[in-house]
């Protein structure tokens, strides 16, 4: 007895030095995310509540309520998101199953030209867009001197350029993960979906598509927290007419004296996405997402 | 290019450096493009001969400024500016007083330097117009630019208030001597938005910038645009489609000026009387169609005839002009600003 409340001691002993080991590891990470994230984050929050006069206000939020311009951008900044991320779902899906079911060395070279435009920057994208959609462009004059259309098309400075350019510039950020998660379920499940007498339509939406619904949530998830900051594609492919929050903040920095009124917006924003992830994180299982598989 | 002009800086100071004991340095802030190659040509790239190493710089305007003032990091000497932001910026003490018994302003036009800012080129908001859509008939008054029916085709305008309003009432029917008047409260700025609004069916695109505007007549995304006389200019040397025109036109000035704390300002402030004299400022003409701000420039034969006459503030054009009223600007900008993003979002 003695012997083991001795061990039992040790073990505990163990466990103890074991947890400080680990705390003392990860302590340089906690302490970057203290300084990097944290404390801006915080200090974010306090300017928002300084007015022009410098002094505690709650001026910066009472502008958001009284203006409506504020509630129509981030009706637009959340519609663009869904939109882009919806979108990005109904081609990203499909070519990635497609990449997942070709040969080794074709899916490589695939996965090479979807990674490609990374390689470029964003801004020589979006302006290459422009070049692409503009009324005298090369769509429209190939279009119309195909005879498929005889007016130029409005494909820019809009709603419709900035979706487009927006989706060309996320689809990796769905199209990889999701493309992870294909790769990962087992060729034999399908073969026994099949055996057990489901037809291959049934097969993909009883077991395919369940199993592949993590990489998808993940590049979903991915994809829309990062087109609702996004700056230079709405306001190069928007023409001044789709304004995002991102722009608003710009503006806002420009127009009035104090940080404060740019930092309200950024916090609303802030506070707006954790709300969407939280309702998410009741349907769905964000542990599971995070870990990308099984 | 900005090696370029670094290289030119050396080069200059070297040269200078045997005639000029002292070696005095500033860092320039300008709006890039076409407009700060013109000033580094007619100004900055003179004065190293005087003695000066100029260290050319852009920015984003007077936020830069007021990070650099506000966390005691200021880099730039001197900052290029619109009349209207330098005045906002210097009534919230971001910028040093200018010394005017150091700068020589005796033969400036009277309302074209400030306390804050000194002028440094005068240009205009016009309106212009695709010549192949319009012929040489194009329109002559902003109720031209308005008038759908006589002039249909797609229209670009500023995504932002500064000389936004003022075209509105003109195009209402105000007179361009009551514009600022009737602009002087809420009701008369909606006024002015809701004639915007009128228009707003045929803006395809609210610009941001002077490169958009050449950008959107040169590619002819739309047949008419309001901007900057020097910009379209410049693009019809390049091939462009494109004309304007002075009458009801806004006259405007950019100006230089200090941030609070600049690390070189008594050079700074020689730097700028150095590139106010006459001798600098008739030089600016010739890259870009902005006119001077000291009168005298016009005195040194340097500025043919010609090129004077299309220049915004030759005597002919400026009185076809509305001058922009900076009292207005500091008063009013926030208020019509916020006024007119509602516009802009719905």
């Amino acid at each position: 007895m003695a012997a083991l409340g001795m061990n039992a001691d040790g073990l505990r002993r163990d466990e103890r030095l074991e947890r400080l080991r680990l705390f003392g590891l990860s302590s340089p990470a906690l302490l970057l995310i203290l300084v990097v994230l944290v404390i801006p984050v915080g200090w974010l929050f306090y300017v928002s509540f300084i007015g022009a006069n410098g002094q505690f206000s709650l001026e910066n939020y009472e502008r958001m309520i009284n203006r409506s311009s504020y509630r129509r951008i981030f009706f637009t900044t959340f519609q663009v998101s869904f939109l882009t991320t919806g979108l990005c779902i109904l081609i990203g899906y499909p070519l990635a199953y497609f990449i997942s079911q070709l040969p080794a060395k074709l899916a490589n070279l695939c996965l090479i030209t979807v990674l490609l435009p990374f390689w470029t920057s964003l801004l020589v994208r979006t302006y290459a867009w422009l070049v692409l959609l503009q009324k005298q462009g090369l769509v429209n004059s190939w279009g119309m001197s195909l005879g498929l259309w005889d007016e130029p098309i409005k494909m820019v400075h809009n709603m419709t350029g900035t979706l487009i350019g927006m989706v060309h510039i996320m689809l990796p950020f769905l199209i990889l993960p999701v493309y992870g998660a294909m790769k990962a379920v087992d060729a034999d499940f399908m073969k026994a979906a099949a055996n057990l007498g489901a037809s291959p339509r049934k097969a993909f939406w009883t077991v395919f598509f369940p199993l592949t619904t993590p990489g998808l949530f993940a590049g979903a998830l991915m994809v829309f927290i990062l087109c609702l900051g996004f700056f230079v594609t709405p306001a190069v492919l928007g023409g001044g007419k789709v304004i995002m929050v991102s722009m608003k903040i710009v503006s806002n920095i420009e127009l009035f004296v104090n940080w404060g009124a740019a930092s309200a917006l950024g916090v609303v924003l802030l506070v707006a996405t954790v709300a969407i992830l939280w309702v998410a994180s009741r349907f769905l299982n964000l542990d599971q997402i995070a870990g990308g598989g099984h | 290019m900005k090696h370029c002009t670094a290289t030119i800086a050396i080069a200059a100071a070297l040269a200078a450096g045997a005639a000029h004991a002292e070696n005095r340095e500033v860092t320039v802030a300008s709006w890039g493009g076409s407009f700060q190659e013109a000033q580094s040509k007619a100004l900055f790239e003179p004065a190293e001969k005087a003695g000066f190493t100029v260290k050319q710089e852009t920015y984003g305007g007077m936020s830069d400024v007021r990070l650099q003032v506000s966390t005691g990091q200021v880099s730039l000497d001197i900052v290029a500016s619109g009349s209207g932001s330098a005045a906002r910026a210097g009534a919230e003490g971001l910028l040093e007083k200018l010394d005017y018994s150091v700068i020589d302003v005796s033969s400036f036009y009277p309302n074209l330097y400030s306390d804050y800012c000194v002028g440094g080129d005068v240009f205009s908001t016009v309106y212009a117009w695709n010549t192949d859509t319009y012929g040489e008939n194009g329109p002559q008054s902003w109720a031209d630019f308005w008038d759908v029916e006589k002039f249909p085709g797609k229209r670009a305008y500023r995504d932002k208030v500064a000389g936004a309003l003022e075209p509105a009432l003109m195009a209402d029917g105000v007179a361009p001597e009551d514009v600022y008047e009737v602009l002087s409260s809420e009701e008369g700025i909606e006024r002015a938005l809701n004639k915007i609004r009128e228009l707003k069916p045929h803006i395809d695109v609210f610009w941001s910038s002077g490169a958009q505007q050449a950008q959107l007549m040169k590619d002819g995304e739309v047949d008419m645009t309001t901007g900057w006389n020097g910009r379209f200019d410049n693009a019809a040397k390049d091939g462009a489609k494109v004309d304007y025109s002075f009458n009801q036109a806004l006259l405007d000035y950019d100006c230089f000026a200090i941030p609070k704390g600049a690390p070189n300002k008594d050079a700074a402030m020689a730097f700028l009387a150095e590139i106010s004299k006459p001798e600098y400022q008739d030089d600016l003409p010739k890259y870009i169609t902005y006119g001077p701000t000291n009168k005298a420039a016009y005195d040194t034969g340097e500025i043919s005839a010609e090129v004077a006459s299309g220049l915004p503030s030759s005597p002919e054009n400026a009185a076809m002009q509305l001058p922009i009223n900076l009292e207005w600007y500091a008063e009013w900008e926030q208020v019509a600003a916020e006024m007119y993003q509602e516009m802009l979002t719905e």
